[in-house]
């Protein structure tokens, strides 16, 4: 039976019919949606882990268990996890064991744009690179043969593009899956790296690169496809794609398996053709790799290293290269317009972070921010983010400005998530060396910006099961911090209290601003749209919280000269900050929204808060 | 050209959140219906919360290779939103089709920024200096006359269904299966005003 499956569902049935059991990730687009599709299997566990080592750490705990086990993450995600990675190349382990790597090239949801296949060398580990759904199942069932034949884990390295692109499938039923063992291995010299054990691995690592080297020569996972001899493509991942459609004469050598290489195929293609070039997406990785065996051939010359191909990209480079492409490309067309008005993603109507935003603001503060959805505070009007570097960084950065002597006290920001992921090392550093610094946690409840995943504040797990929240009060007070107050998200005025409070202290001090996500179904429930009342005098101050669901009306008010505001009742979800802010009551509360649905809408004069002024 | 009529590259914009996605999904699962090969692509994360979307869908009678659809190279352009209908005009190739909802969703950049949202008097001639015909559909005032403002992305659908030769009712049975049953005759209706708005045009 055939179905279309995006990338991201390919690998997680694929895992599925290779008899995993457990699955261990955190979220992180574009990976996220591997986990959460394995978790509707049934006979599975899996779970979103606080981060990305620890959830490579569970996965090599269930392997040496005996179990087939898979990690997935973003490409910054194997950055946390790289050191996990590291040793498991050393010890191997008793159960196959696959990392799933989801690079970004484009950064479509990224801080940076990195090229994960180098790590596959650097690791000393092997590396499938997919190029559709289809590639995305079989080669996880195969990196699975492949980690438990040679003994190491497998990088499965995927892209954006292969990731959230859906393709047919053809599905298959679930392997054998083999039970855990009674016992925990008890091998030292295998699996207790001590400098002295691990002289003795690293030999043993190298000798099962050689023999990877040997077994990829007759892989089926690369191949070679004859056509004309003139050029000849070298090329893997979603670049395969492109190069059938833009090169359809070209003779291809099609790479499943891109570390380590396969020289002796890779020869033999090169002898037959006349023009060998090498097309990949990001890093010059397979041409430094065919350069490196002595063979001339293009690539990063004629096509780009930064972002991401497409056919046009490709047809363009490949044109000007003098390539054999299959027409003309076309060049952009000139379109009568004038510049369009960006449409940036922004923090949603109702966001539970604007109330802490617009505080800091209007008191003009250093902010030291992290990765979630709270990052586009740096967005104009609000505008009140300066740093975002990885997830986890605002605490520490914030704190070794403070160490420095700097001359403001700076306010780190992160999100729920991000503290459980890599905050709270952060944290117990600011308690311990005494950082003067205030940190808020916008606690929403949820992993939000990749799609409301669970955490350890939400209260269920990934498989739906209720759990314990790891409360953010006690946790906080037991890493050393004194002064800690909680806030609702949504209370402008116990916001600014307690972040005078905190400030006053010049000690280490957190602030929890907590409200659910309006975007979870709760809160959904819950929305009220606001309106904007008669003794609105466009005074403007209500525009500069960045709310989408206020707009400038076409009516100006006569004496300011200024658009009054209006509320979009179809994005409003009354979370009552504009109400709070307005210097002229000329917002309605949910309250008086209820009132009027009572009465009859039409025939109700609504009054301001505290009556006509 | 001799590409045949059902080897179709579609991109598909909008603002995050008006349901390009389930378009998209109906669009691939037509193609399998009607024994194409078929790829889809869209970009998930930063590109919710409100910002601008975009997926791609490729047909082709025998096989789609790039998931996605380079500049130009669109025969069809279904947009949810007249702004990104603007901003994507460029995918579009010579000849192709743009079918445009008639709905602004103005961005921040607008509503507390000092950029200007470009009239509709833009849309017609951008489109023409492409060599490309443009069908406007008022997508959520037919859905709200089919009983929900919501079913504007299947009237859109419905919309383009006039313009692909394929048989209606491959379309409906593929929509039937993504929607909720209790919706069904709501969102028949609502196809079938897309159709309707498209016939209706003088050619
Ligand atoms: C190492 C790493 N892992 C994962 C991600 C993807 N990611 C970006 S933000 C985020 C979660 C943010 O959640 P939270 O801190 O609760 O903030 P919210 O989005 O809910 O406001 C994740 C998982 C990343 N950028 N880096």
């Amino acid at each position: 039976m055939k179905r279309i499956l995006s990338g991201n569902e390919a690998i997680a049935r694929g895992a599925w019919e290779a008899g995993v059991y457990v699955a261990a990730a955190y979220p992180g687009t574009p990976s996220t949606e591997i986990l959460e599709e394995f978790s509707r299997f049934p006979g599975v566990y899996c779970e979103w882990s606080s981060n990305e080592k620890v959830a490579l750490d569970v996965a090599v705990g269930a392997a040496l268990a005996g179990r087939r086990a898979m990690a997935a993450m973003k490409h910054v995600g194997v950055n946390v996890a790289a050191d996990s990675l590291f040793y498991a190349s050393y010890t191997g382990s008793e159960g196959g064991l696959v990392l799933v790597s989801a690079d970004d090239p484009a950064m479509h949801s990224s801080q940076n744009e990195q090229d994960n296949r180098r790590y596959a060398s650097f690791a000393r580990v092997p590396c499938l690179d997919p190029s559709d759904s289809q590639e995305c199942k079989d080669f996880c069932i195969a990196a699975f043969n492949l980690s438990e034949q040679f003994d190491t884990p497998v990088l499965l390295r995927t892209t954006t593009r292969i990731n959230h692109s859906s393709t047919p499938v053809e599905l298959g039923e679930r392997g054998e899956v083999r039970p855990a063992r009674k016992k925990f291995p008890r091998n030292a010299a295998k699996y207790v790296m001590v400098p002295a054990n691990a002289r003795g691995r690293h030999p043993v690592v190298e000798e099962r690169v050689e023999r990877l080297r040997e077994w990829v020569e007759t892989s089926p996972l690369n191949r070679i496809e004859w056509r004309d001899r003139e050029v000849g493509i070298i090329t893997a991942g979603v670049a395969y794609q492109y190069a059938r459609e833009v090169f359809p004469t070209a003779s291809i050598l099609k790479l499943g398996v891109v570390f380590p290489l396969p020289a002796a195929l890779i020869r033999r293609f090169a002898a037959g053709v006349a023009r060998l070039v090498v097309l990949e997406e990001l890093d010059p990785v397979i041409e430094e790799g065919v350069r490196l065996l002595g063979l001339p051939c293009e690539g990063k010359s004629i096509f780009p290293l930064i972002g991401e191909l497409d056919p046009a990209v490709v047809r363009r480079a490949g044109a000007t290269a003098g390539l054999p492409v299959d027409r003309p490309p076309v060049p952009r067309p000139s379109i009568p317009l004038p510049e369009l008005p960006g449409r940036p993603p922004v923090l949603c109507p109702g966001c539970s972070h604007r109330g802490v935003f617009q505080l800091l603001a209007k008191k003009r503060v250093a902010v030291s921010g992290d990765i979630g959805c709270y990052t586009l505070g740096f967005l104009p009007p609000l505008s009140a983010l300066h740093f975002c570097g990885c997830m986890g960084a605002s605490i520490a950065v914030a704190h070794g400005a403070a160490q420095a002597g700097l001359g403001e006290r700076v306010v780190a920001v992160l999100g729920d998530s991000t503290f459980y992921h890599t905050g709270l090392p952060a944290l117990v550093n600011v308690a311990y060396n005494k950082a003067n610094i205030l940190l808020i946690i916008l606690d929403n409840r949820t992993t939000a910006m990749t799609g409301h995943q669970a955490n350890p504040g939400t209260g269920v797990t990934l498989q739906n099961q209720p759990t314990d929240v790891v409360e953010l009060e006690p946790l906080v007070r037991a890493l050393g911090i004194k002064h800690v107050a909680t806030v609702g998200a949504y209370d402008v005025k116990e916001i600014e209290r307690a972040y005078r409070e905190l400030m006053a202290t010049n000690e280490p001090a957190v602030m929890i601003a907590r409200q659910p996500c309006v975007l979870l179904p709760e809160s959904r429930r819950q929305w009220v749209p606001l309106e904007v009342l008669e003794n609105c005098n466009g005074c403007g101050v209500c525009f500069r919280i960045g709310c989408p669901a206020i707009l400038k009306s076409d009516e100006i008010d006569p004496v300011n000269n200024k658009p009054l505001a209006l509320i979009d009742k179809d994005l409003c979800t009354g979370c009552e900050i504009c109400t709070q802010i307005c210097p002229h009551d000329a917002i309605t509360t949910r309250d008086q929204m209820r009132l009027l649905e009572d009465s009859d809408h039409s025939s109700c004069a609504l009054m301001p808060p505290g009556g006509a002024q | 050209m001799s590409t045949p009529a059902l080897a179709v590259n579609f991109v598909l914009t909008g603002v995050g959140g008006q349901g390009t996605l389930l378009a998209s999904n109906i669009l691939a699962d037509v193609a399998l219906a009607a024994s194409l090969d078929v790829k889809k692509s869209e970009v998930h994360g930063m590109a919710q919360r409100g910002g601008s979307v975009i997926s791609h869908v490729r047909w082709h009678p025998e096989a789609v290779y790039s998931p996605i659809v380079g500049v130009g190279e669109a025969d069809i352009l279904l947009a949810f939103e007249k702004l990104e209908a603007l901003r994507y005009a460029h995918y579009l190739r010579p000849g192709g089709t743009a079918v445009v909802n008639d709905m602004s969703i103005v961005p921040i950049t607008v509503s507390a920024g000092g950029a200007v949202y470009p009239g509709d008097e833009y849309l017609a001639p951008a489109f023409a200096a492409l060599g490309t015909t443009v069908l406007t559909v008022p997508g959520e005032r037919l859905a709200q006359e089919a009983g929900n403002v919501k079913a504007a992305n299947v009237v859109l659908l419905g919309a383009l269904s006039r313009v692909l030769p394929l048989p209606e009712e491959v379309w409906w049975t593929c929509l039937e299966q993504r929607v909720p049953q209790k919706f069904l005759e709501l969102n028949r209706q609502a196809f079938a005003a897309g159709r309707a708005a498209v016939e209706q045009r003088p050619s």
